[in-house]
C-alpha cells in the first residue's frame, strides 16, 4: 500500500454490497457489527420498517458469522454441540439451533445449513471460532472454516419478496417451503437460497460470492423497483423481530461465554426455546443439566405481553399487583407496534409468578418533564405477528 | 459370556488396589492388562539378559492401612520397612546424607536449623495428612458430607494457632527455593531437600505457587515423605497386590488391550457397559474402572461425543507432559562412589539449585538438559533376583529430559542423552563405564509408547495446585465417578494420585462400594 494507514487493521471492513448501501444510507446512520460497518438505518426506521412489513425490504447479513463444517464427522461434532437432534435435518434444510455451556446455559443460536451429507454451514450472531474448535477436538474427520468473508448474504424479507425473486426470473423459488435451500446458476456460478429470516414474515436469504454481489444487488434492485424494495438497517429489523417474538442476544439473552455473573446467562427453557432441547438423542454437551432444568422448571420464563396504553416499557421492571410492591421480572425489549397496533414487549418473569397477575411500571418523558405509569399486562402464547404467507408454498405472488 | 460386576482397565498398582478392593467385597471383578505382566509403571521387565527394572524404583508413602486391608504381608509386602536414607552427592565425596530427621554432613547451622524445619514442615503436612484415603468434597456440594470435609480441612487449619497457619499459607505457596534459602546455607542440602517437591513434574526450584505444596502433600504420607525399598523392591508390592487380587477371585487377563470403552446410547442417556479389545472382543460389565490416564480414558478410550465440550476441554488441557527420564544400567559388579561406603540409598546429583533450574530451563525450551540432575537406586541391593549372582542394576530417574524434543527424539538424540547421564555418573562413580555390560535410556515418549501413560508422566497428570485435590482431575470427575454413567476412574490421574500409594485405587473402590 501506498498511503500508509496507521488505523488500517483498526478500520471497519466493507460488506461486498457496501457501494450500492452507501448510495442509499443517505443519513449516513452507521455502526458497526463483528467488525462490519453496518447500518443502523438508510432514510428512516420506520419507513424501512413499513418497507418490510408491507412491499419489501434487504438487510446486509454478510457480518453475520457463517462456518462451513465438514467431513464424515461433521454430523457426529454438530450434533453434539447443539441441543437439536441434527441427524433430523435433511440435505438442502435449515434448522434453528442453539448450544450450550455444560452447565445448560445458553452460548448463542444460529441456524445449521445442512448442505450434503457430510458438510454443513453454521451461521450466528457472535464469533463462534473457538467454541467450535472446542467442540471439534477429539473428532477425527471433521474440518471448520470461518466462511465469513467468502461468502455474501443478503436477506430479502417481506409480501412482495416472492414476487421479486420471481421477477428475477429464478425458477424453483416457487416450490421452496420455509427452510428450504435452493442452488440456483446464477452467472455461470450459483445462488444459493434459503426459505429463512428473522421478520416472521415471508422472506429468503440469499448467499452468493462476494465478487457476484454487487450484480446480485442491482439485478434484484432492477426487479424490486416496482415492488417497493428498500434497504433496512438494524433498527427496523429489531422491529420486526421483536413483533415474531424473536430472541436477540444482549438484549433477551446474555451469550453464556460472556457472562460473569453467576446465571445472567440463561438457559433454552428460559427463553421458552425448550422445543429445541431434543433429549431423545442420548448425549449433547447440556444434556444432563438441562435435563435437571426441565425437572426443576425454569426460574424465569421470556413472556410475550400485550400491555395497555401506548407508552413501550423499554427497561421496565414487572410486577405481581398494582402497588408494585413485588418484584417479578424485567422487560427485554418493548415497542408499540404499528403492524399488530399494540403495545408489545418480551419481558423475563419468575415463572412461578405467571399464574397471577402481571402489572408494568412504565417511565416516559415528555417535553422534559418525567412520567411514570403502572399498567396491566397481558400474556400472549404466540408471536404477535404471524401472517400466514410466512408458511405458505407456493407464497402469494402479489 | 462372562459376565462382570465391574472390569478394570489397566492392572497397575491402583488398578490392582481397587480390584483386591471390589472383589474382596463380593464383586466380580476382571482386570484387562495390555501388556504381558502386572504392575503398569511398577512392572519389572528385563532391559538385559538377566537384568530387571521398572520405572518406579522405590515407595515411599505406600497406605500402611490399604497393606493391612488387603493382607500384602501374607504375599510378600511389608511398608513398614526401614526407611532408605537420600544421600546428596557431592564432588568431593563430601556427601549430604539424610535419615528422617537426621543430618549428617552439613554444618552445624544447618543441622539446626533442619531440625527446625522438619517439624514445621511436618506440622503443616498433617493438615493435609487425612485427605489421602478419602474422596474429595464438591466444591459448591451442599452435601453434608462434602460440606464437612471442607469445615475439617478448615478446622485443621485453624488449630494449628494464628502465627502457624499464616506461616502454612505463606509457605505451601512459595517457590522450593526461597524456602530453602530461608533455611539453609549447604548448596547440596537445598537442592537434595527441594527434590521431592519437584520430581516428576514439570517444576524446577524457582517455580511458582506448586513445588512446596507438592512437597508438603508427600510429606504428609503416612511415611511422611521418607522414601523405602522393601525386601522384594517395587517387584514386592506389585507381585504382593496381583496375589491378593487373585487371592480375593480378580480374574487377571494379559496382552488385553483395550480399544474402547463400550457406550450404550438411549433416551435415558449413556452409561458404560464394558469394554472392547483391540482385537474386537467384547466384554460386558456393570461398570468399567478405568486406571488408565484421564486423557487417554476419555479422549481415547470413551470418544469425546459422549462428554460434554467444556468438560472435555478440561481433560484436552490437563498438564500431561513428563520430564523424566529413565536410565538402566546393568553392572559387573557393586559400583563404588566416592566417598560413600555403599551406594544403600537414594543417590541424588543435584550440587545446587541452580544445577536443577538450568536442567529445567534447557527442557522446557524442548532441548536435552546439558547437566542432567538425577536420582540413583541400586534395585539389586534389595531383590537380588533382579540381577544375577554379585552383578546390579542401576536405575536413574533423569530430570528434566522433555517429552517434546526439538526436532523429534531419534536413537542418536537418545543415544548422546543417554552418555551424557553416564559421564555426570561417572563424575561421582568414576569406574562406573567400565562396569556397564548393559543400558537402556527411555526417553518420556519411550515411556509413554511403552507404557501407554499420556505424555509418558507418572502421576498421569502434573502435580500442581490446580490438578490436585478436588481438582484432580478436574471437577465432575474428581471423586472417581465421572460425567458417563457406570465409568469411573481409579488411576493416578486422580486424587491422591501419583507415586506408589494406592490411594486412587481404595478411595475409587469405597466410592464404588458406597
Amino acid at each position: 500500500m501506498n498511503s500508509a494507514d496507521p488505523y488500517a487493521g483498526e478500520r471497519l471492513k466493507l460488506s461486498p454490497f457496501h457501494p450500492r448501501q452507501r448510495e442509499l444510507n443517505i443519513r449516513d446512520a452507521w455502526s458497526a457489527w463483528n467488525g462490519y460497518k453496518f447500518a443502523d438505518y438508510y432514510y428512516d426506521a420506520e419507513y424501512e420498517y413499513f418497507c418490510v412489513r408491507n412491499t419489501c425490504g434487504t438487510y446486509d447479513i454478510c457480518p453475520m458469522q457463517k462456518y462451513e463444517i465438514r467431513g464424515n464427522d461433521a454430523e457426529a461434532m454438530l450434533n453434539r454441540m447443539v441441543t437439536r437432534d441434527v441427524k433430523k435435518i435433511k440435505v438442502n434444510r435449515v434448522a434453528y439451533c442453539v448450544w450450550c455451556t455444560d452447565e445448560g446455559r445458553m452460548i448463542d443460536d444460529g441456524t445449521i445449513f445442512r448442505l450434503a451429507n457430510d458438510r454443513f454451514m453454521l451461521t450466528c450472531g457472535s464469533p463462534c471460532n473457538a467454541w467450535l474448535e472446542k467442540s471439534a477436538f477429539g473428532f477425527d474427520e471433521v474440518q471448520v472454516a470461518d466462511i465469513t468473508d467468502r461468502l455474501a448474504a443478503l436477506s430479502l424479507q417481506g409480501p412482495t419478496s416472492f414476487a421479486v425473486l420471481q421477477a428475477m426470473g429464478l425458477a424453483g423459488t416457487e416450490s421452496a417451503k420455509p427452510f428450504d435451500i435452493l442452488t440456483l446458476p446464477f452467472h455461470d456460478d450459483t445462488l444459493m437460497v434459503s426459505r429463512t429470516g428473522f421478520t416472521g414474515d415471508l422472506g429468503y436469504e440469499l448467499w452468493i460470492k462476494p465478487d457476484l454481489a454487487l450484480r446480485l444487488w442491482d439485478e434484484l434492485y432492477a426487479a424490486g423497483g416496482d415492488y417497493g424494495i428498500q434497504p433496512y438497517g438494524e433498527a427496523a429489523t429489531n422491529m420486526a423481530r421483536l413483533e415474531a417474538a424473536f430472541i436477540m442476544p444482549a438484549m433477551e439473552f446474555n451469550e453464556a461465554l460472556r457472562t460473569v455473573n453467576f446465571e445472567h446467562d440463561q438457559t433454552p427453557f428460559e427463553l421458552n426455546l425448550g422445543w429445541l432441547v431434543d433429549f431423545k438423542k442420548p448425549h449433547f454437551s447440556g444434556r444432563r443439566a438441562l435435563l435437571e432444568e426441565k425437572r426443576r422448571g425454569p426460574k424465569y420464563t421470556l413472556t410475550k405481553l400485550d400491555i395497555e396504553g401506548n407508552k413501550p416499557a423499554d427497561g421496565s421492571y414487572i410486577y405481581s399487583n398494582r402497588r408494585c410492591t413485588q418484584e417479578v421480572g424485567y422487560v427485554t425489549s418493548a415497542m408499540w407496534s404499528p403492524a399488530v397496533k399494540a403495545n408489545i414487549a418480551l419481558a423475563m418473569i419468575e415463572t412461578k409468578y405467571l399464574q397471577g397477575e402481571l402489572w408494568v411500571e412504565i417511565y416516559y418523558e415528555k417535553e422534559l418533564r418525567q412520567y411514570s405509569r403502572v399498567v396491566k399486562c397481558t400474556q400472549k402464547q404466540k408471536p404477535f405477528w404471524t401472517p400466514a404467507r410466512a408458511r405458505a408454498t407456493p407464497p402469494p405472488n402479489y | 459370556m462372562d459376565r462382570y460386576d465391574a472390569i478394570i482397565i489397566g492392572a497397575g498398582h491402583n488398578g490392582l488396589v481397587c480390584a483386591a478392593y471390589l472383589a474382596k467385597n463380593g464383586q466380580r471383578v476382571l482386570v484387562l492388562e495390555a501388556a504381558a505382566t502386572a504392575g503398569g509403571l511398577g512392572a519389572s521387565r528385563e532391559f538385559h539378559p538377566g537384568f530387571r527394572a521398572s520405572i518406579a524404583h522405590s515407595v515411599s508413602h505406600f497406605s500402611q492401612a490399604i497393606a493391612d486391608d488387603l493382607q500384602l504381608a501374607s504375599f510378600g509386602f511389608d511398608p513398614a520397612s526401614d526407611p532408605i536414607p537420600t544421600i546428596g552427592l557431592g564432588l568431593d565425596g563430601n556427601h549430604i546424607v539424610i535419615d528422617g530427621t537426621k543430618l549428617l554432613g552439613a554444618g552445624s547451622d544447618d543441622v539446626a536449623a533442619y531440625g527446625r524445619y522438619c517439624k514445621s514442615m511436618h506440622r503443616f503436612a498433617d493438615v493435609l495428612k487425612p485427605f489421602w484415603l478419602k474422596t474429595m468434597p464438591r466444591i459448591g456440594s451442599a452435601n453434608f458430607a462434602d460440606l464437612a470435609a471442607f469445615g475439617n480441612i478448615g478446622l485443621k487449619l485453624r488449630r494449628l494457632g494464628r502465627k502457624d497457619m499464616q506461616e502454612f499459607l505463606r509457605v505451601a505457596s512459595l517457590p522450593a527455593r526461597d524456602l530453602m534459602d530461608e533455611n539453609f546455607e549447604n548448596e547440596i542440602l537445598k537442592a537434595t531437600l527441594s527434590w521431592d517437591g519437584l520430581l516428576g513434574a514439570k517444576m524446577a526450584p524457582r517455580s511458582p505457587n506448586s513445588a512446596v505444596l507438592a512437597l508438603l502433600y508427600r510429606l504428609s504420607g503416612e511415611a511422611r515423605g521418607a522414601h523405602a525399598i522393601a525386601a522384594g523392591g517395587v517387584n514386592a508390592l506389585i507381585s504382593s497386590l496381583r496375589g491378593a487380587a487373585e487371592a480375593a477371585g480378580v480374574r487377571l487377563r494379559y496382552n488385553a488391550d483395550v480399544a474402547r470403552i463400550l457406550i450404550s446410547e438411549s433416551g435415558d442417556g449413556l452409561s458404560a457397559t464394558g469394554v472392547e479389545l483391540r482385537n474386537g472382543e467384547r466384554v460386558e460389565a456393570d461398570r468399567v474402572i478405568s486406571s488408565a490416564d484421564p486423557k487417554t480414558t476419555f479422549v481415547n478410550l470413551v470418544g469425546v461425543q459422549y462428554l460434554d465440550i467444556g468438560f472435555t476441554n478440561r481433560i484436552r488441557r490437563l498438564r500431561c507432559d513428563g520430564y523424566v527420564a529413565k536410565l538402566h544400567l546393568a553392572l559387573s559388579e557393586l559400583p563404588l562412589f566416592d566417598g560413600l561406603q555403599q551406594p544403600d540409598g537414594r543417590l541424588i546429583i543435584a550440587p545446587d539449585m541452580d544445577a536443577i533450574e538450568f536442567a529445567f530451563d534447557d527442557a522446557k525450551y524442548g532441548e536435552s538438559p546439558k547437566n542432567p540432575v538425577m536420582e540413583i537406586v541400586l534395585p539389586s541391593l534389595h531383590d537380588p533376583s533382579v540381577a544375577p549372582d554379585g552383578q546390579h542394576v542401576l536405575s536413574a530417574h533423569v530430570m528434566y529430559v522433555p517429552l517434546k524434543l526439538q526436532g523429534g527424539w531419534t536413537d542418536a538424540a537418545r543415544d548422546q542423552m543417554c552418555e551424557r547421564t553416564i559421564d555426570i555418573i561417572a563424575r561421582y562413580a568414576p569406574r562406573i563405564r567400565e562396569q556397564i555390560t548393559g543400558q537402556e535410556f527411555l526417553t518420556p515418549a519411550d515411556i509413554e509408547r511403552q507404557y501407554r501413560v499420556t505424555g509418558g508422566h507418572w502421576h498421569h497428570t502434573e502435580f500442581a495446585v490446580d490438578q490436585m485435590l478436588m481438582m484432580r482431575p478436574t471437577y465432575g470427575a474428581a471423586q472417581y465417578q465421572t460425567p458417563v454413567p457406570g465409568l469411573f476412574l481409579c488411576g493416578a490421574g486422580s486424587h491422591p494420585g501419583g507415586d506408589l500409594v494406592g490411594g486412587a485405587g481404595h478411595n475409587a473402590a469405597q466410592v464404588i462400594l458406597g
